[in-house]
């Protein structure tokens, strides 16, 4: 049996997005800036992808930008709103400890420039704390990036809570919703959000294409120069049939959702109950604010890589926050955020579970996954010790 | 390109001499690793007159860790301590028809947990050897700490 689990790295393109795509790549090849009217029929489509976007999260559509995908998106957002802050005088940066590189890494670049950046604590349950983000509030905060669901444990962060602080304090606030959009409700308006990532291809669009959402007033910079494509806030000739694609999974994706939520729960439950019965075992981050699909486990002595190839080799794709598979020496920066111990952090695995799993695939995790736990621990020697009294379990 | 060689996977999958030797006098122990970084191997010898006559281990680590001990167990099982003591991690990763750059820790680490055992076993035995053999250990931030 063959089972994806991992939805929470990429999903499969829907039929609704490559139908809706598949013109643009064929007959409707025309570039949306040329002024034929042949052409104009993909500036049209654009402009509807556009419209059907803002419409879902509650914006207006000149507040919507097409990007390449996710990172793109969280570049952009956070790199405008530091220049613009520092153009101020502002110079501080708030942001949490188990944001995706694409924040860390460009909070990082920033740091080297000359900005300052707090990091939040998650804690053990993987949810920020509002007090939190207000004690860190300062004169010179330019910004406030708290991400919308995480993307390893699959905690929900409160999102409207943080806006409705930043807008009092009237400081920018962005969500990276990568891991959220398609799959929860999302209103940039009811929310407070000032800006907000997306990835198509985490809700059944092809990869390669993103969106940016930025506020009315919010001043965005330039990441690519070039033509003035989207309102000169991103050059480059429009990913068409991306977008359209997008438009038209974000659209299914959202007219489904309760269904698909229906769907998914009891399968995730079900892969927790019953994972959760692998003694010396741990669920990783709070299941009271949790996207619909995302289940993370730890299983103690043994180290999360080989537990995905022999995964692999039983058909069942996941992922894990091994330091070997992140090709690091530290285990997930997530996990380690939550407080779980290096020794501890090897040994996870991240499942992640969509509409188009069933029942039956499911079944077949949960009969192979304790068995290859119990193999690994049988030929490791942290086991030995922590069975024999010599190491001290830690979960 | 899978990420690992058929070899690799071979070793990971069916690894050879996979277990414990009950010790004795004319048995040494090494274990190299640290549960922190994600790789502990831990190595068992059974020596004859000088002669590796049987060879086991147990390993906590990713696939190649896991690969990398099994194919070192391969290598000595048979041979005399003294050419043990030559094996060297390149030696295992061409056995293994090559691993991945950010691997080849673990294949020195193999390598390291071959000289532990031998060491331990000389040290039970209080016979004399070349300290210089058993030069500086792999170590890691974490190993360190």
């Amino acid at each position: 049996m063959f089972v994806y689990a991992d939805n929470a790295a990429t999903t499969s393109v829907s039929k609704t997005a490559l139908d809706a795509m598949m013109p643009y790549l064929t007959t409707l090849y025309g570039n949306p800036s040329s002024l034929y009217s042949f052409a104009q029929k993909a500036k049209e489509a654009l402009e509807e992808a556009r419209q059907t976007v803002a419409d879902i999260i509650g914006a207006q559509p000149k507040e919507i930008y097409f990007t390449s995908g996710g990172s793109e998106a969280d570049n952009q957002a956070i790199v405008s709103m530091a220049k613009f802050g520092a153009l101020k005088g502002k110079k501080h940066l708030i942001s949490t400890k188990f944001e995706h590189h694409a924040v860390l890494h460009t909070l990082k670049q920033l740091e080297k420039q000359g900005f300052e950046v707090t990091l939040l604590d998650v804690h053990e349950d993987g949810v920020v704390r509002l007090e939190d983000v207000e004690a860190a509030i300062r004169e010179d905060t330019a910004l406030v990036t708290v991400m919308f669901a995480n993307n390893e444990i699959g905690t929900v962060q409160p999102i409207k809570e943080i806006g409705a602080l930043c807008r009092s304090k009237g400081i920018p606030f962005h969500t990276d919703a990568v891991q959220a959009a398609g799959h929860m409700p999302i209103n940039v308006q009811e929310m407070n959000i000032d800006l907000l990532s997306m990835s198509g291809h985490k809700f059944h669009a092809p990869k390669g294409v993103g969106v940016l959402y930025a506020k009315k007033g919010m001043p965005l910079f330039n990441i690519i120069e070039g033509g003035a494509q989207e309102r000169g806030k991103r050059a480059g000739t429009e990913n068409i049939p991306g977008i359209v694609a997008l438009a038209a999974a974000l659209k299914e994706s959202v007219d489904n959702m309760e269904a698909n939520t229906a769907k998914i729960i009891p399968m995730r439950d079900k892969l927790f109950a019953e994972l959760s019965k692998i003694p010396h075992s741990k669920i990783n981050g709070s299941l009271e604010h949790h996207v619909p699909g995302t289940v993370n486990m730890c299983f103690e002595g043994i180290e999360g890589e080989s537990l995905l190839l022999l995964l692999d080799s039983k058909g069942v794709c996941a992922s894990s926050g091994s330091a070997c598979t992140s090709g690091s020496l530290d285990p997930s920066h997530v996990l380690l955020a939550i407080g779980l111990p290096h020794e501890v952090a090897h040994g996870s695995l991240r499942l992640s579970i969509g509409e188009y799993n069933t029942m039956e695939e499911i079944d077949h995790i949960i009969e192979v996954v304790p068995g290859v736990v119990e193999y690994l621990r049988s030929i490791s020697p942290v086991w030995e010790e922590l069975e024999n009294g010599k190491r001290k379990h830690l979960i | 390109m899978a990420l690992y060689s058929d070899k690799v996977m071979d070793h990971f999958q069916h690894p050879r001499n996979v277990g414990k030797i009950d010790d004795a006098p004319n048995v040494g122990i090494g274990e190299v690793g640290n549960a922190k970084c994600g790789d502990i191997m831990k190595m068992y010898l059974k020596v004859d007159d000088g002669v590796i006559t049987d060879c086991k281990f147990n390993t906590f680590g990713c696939g190649s860790a896991i690969a990398t001990s099994s194919m070192a167990t391969e290598l000595i099982k048979g041979k005399k301590l003294e050419e043990a003591l030559e094996l060297s991690n390149k030696a295992v990763v061409e056995a293994l028809d090559g691993l991945p750059t950010h691997k080849i820790h673990c294949s020195v680490l193999a390598e390291e947990a071959v000289k532990a055992a031998v060491k331990n076993y000389y040290d039970k035995n209080g016979i004399e050897y070349d300290h210089e053999k058993f030069a500086e250990t792999h170590n890691c931030d974490h190993c360190v700490e």
